[in-house]
């Protein structure tokens, strides 16, 4: 039987799902057998769920107004800058 | 919202395409579909409005000169969030520059994943709280986390990036991704339940 410390040291990847089929099956185990551990894991995978579950607020309209205008005459800069080669710009990650 | 969250009429892809292509009108419909959540992830790191705006607009101008680079491995938002999450980081370290504590502060096997508040909660909390509401306490709690721990369980847990992602993004190998996001999963689980616990007698039926 696991103690309540090693599954909570384990409860992410429970949560997650990663676990071998083995470990997953003795957290199993034990989150049925405790009910401490029953509620830490409920109430953790509510916490996730609850912030997945969160939308965004939209931006004030102000606010992305003025963002995006002054964003897109930024744009056009660049790309008339980008022509230049001095104009050297540092790197983005690639995907 | 997720990252798998479809809006009608909404084609990335061809999109990107187009905005690799030169469209601007392309480009900008992109911008406008994933502001507030770059938007409120800057807020959220950054803890300042105005720190926020400007990684909004840093981000959106580096992945504009830098559309390029972007090859489709991965999801497009998943590069933007990135690329954000970099400039919200630099952001945040010239702002703490004369205090003590490094973000990436080494962080102690001590027995801060302890768990006090072992209580069910009273129902859905989406039930009980309007959306201002939660998404006000939800963000406090967020923000009480440190720096550390906060930005791994925004992009993972939050943005949806993968442990991998979140590593490589990080700069971080994904065993520290992977205990940092333990410990704040642990800590958020405390701070919630503190606000959300069934109240009355049931409450301590599990001690």
């Amino acid at each position: 039987m696991l103690t309540c410390k090693q599954f909570l040291s384990e409860l992410s990847d429970y949560l997650d799902d990663t676990l071998d089929p083995k470990t997953k099956a003795e957290l199993h185990r034990h989150v049925n057998e405790c009910p401490n551990c029953w509620v830490v894991c409920n109430t953790t995978e509510k916490t996730i769920k609850v912030y997945k579950g969160m939308e965004p607020q939209p931006i004030p309209p102000e606010i992305e107004n003025r963002f995006l205008s002054a964003l897109m005459e930024k744009c056009r800069r660049a790309k008339r800058k980008s022509e230049d080669p001095t104009q050297d710009a540092p790197p983005a990650p690639t995907s | 919202m997720g990252t798998s969250s479809v809006t009608p009429g909404f084609d990335e892809s061809a999109l990107v395409a187009r905005a690799k292509a030169g469209d601007d009108e392309a480009f900008s419909e992109l911008v406008k579909h994933y502001d507030r959540r770059v938007f409120r992830m800057a807020k959220q790191i950054t803890q300042n409005d105005d720190d926020a705006e400007d990684v909004l607009q840093e981000t959106f101008l580096k992945a504009y000169t830098h559309l390029d680079n972007f090859q489709g491995n991965s999801k497009f938002y998943t590069w933007v969030v990135r690329i954000a999450v970099n400039e919200a980081l630099m952001k945040l370290r010239k702002r703490r520059s004369d205090k003590t504590v490094p973000l990436d502060e080494p962080i102690d096997t001590g027995e801060d994943e302890m768990v006090r508040e072992i209580a069910v909660w009273d129902q859905n909390p989406e039930d009980t709280y309007s959306r201002e509401e939660l998404g006000e306490l939800l963000d406090q709690a967020i923000q009480s986390l440190r720096p550390a721990y906060r930005t791994v369980f925004i992009l993972r847990d939050i943005e949806e990036l993968s442990i991998e992602e979140t590593a490589e993004t990080l700069n971080l190998s994904i065993s520290a991704v992977k205990s940092r996001l333990l410990r704040a999963r642990l800590q958020l689980r405390e701070k919630l339940t503190r606000q959300f616990k069934q109240k009355g007698d049931d409450a301590y039926a599990y001690l």
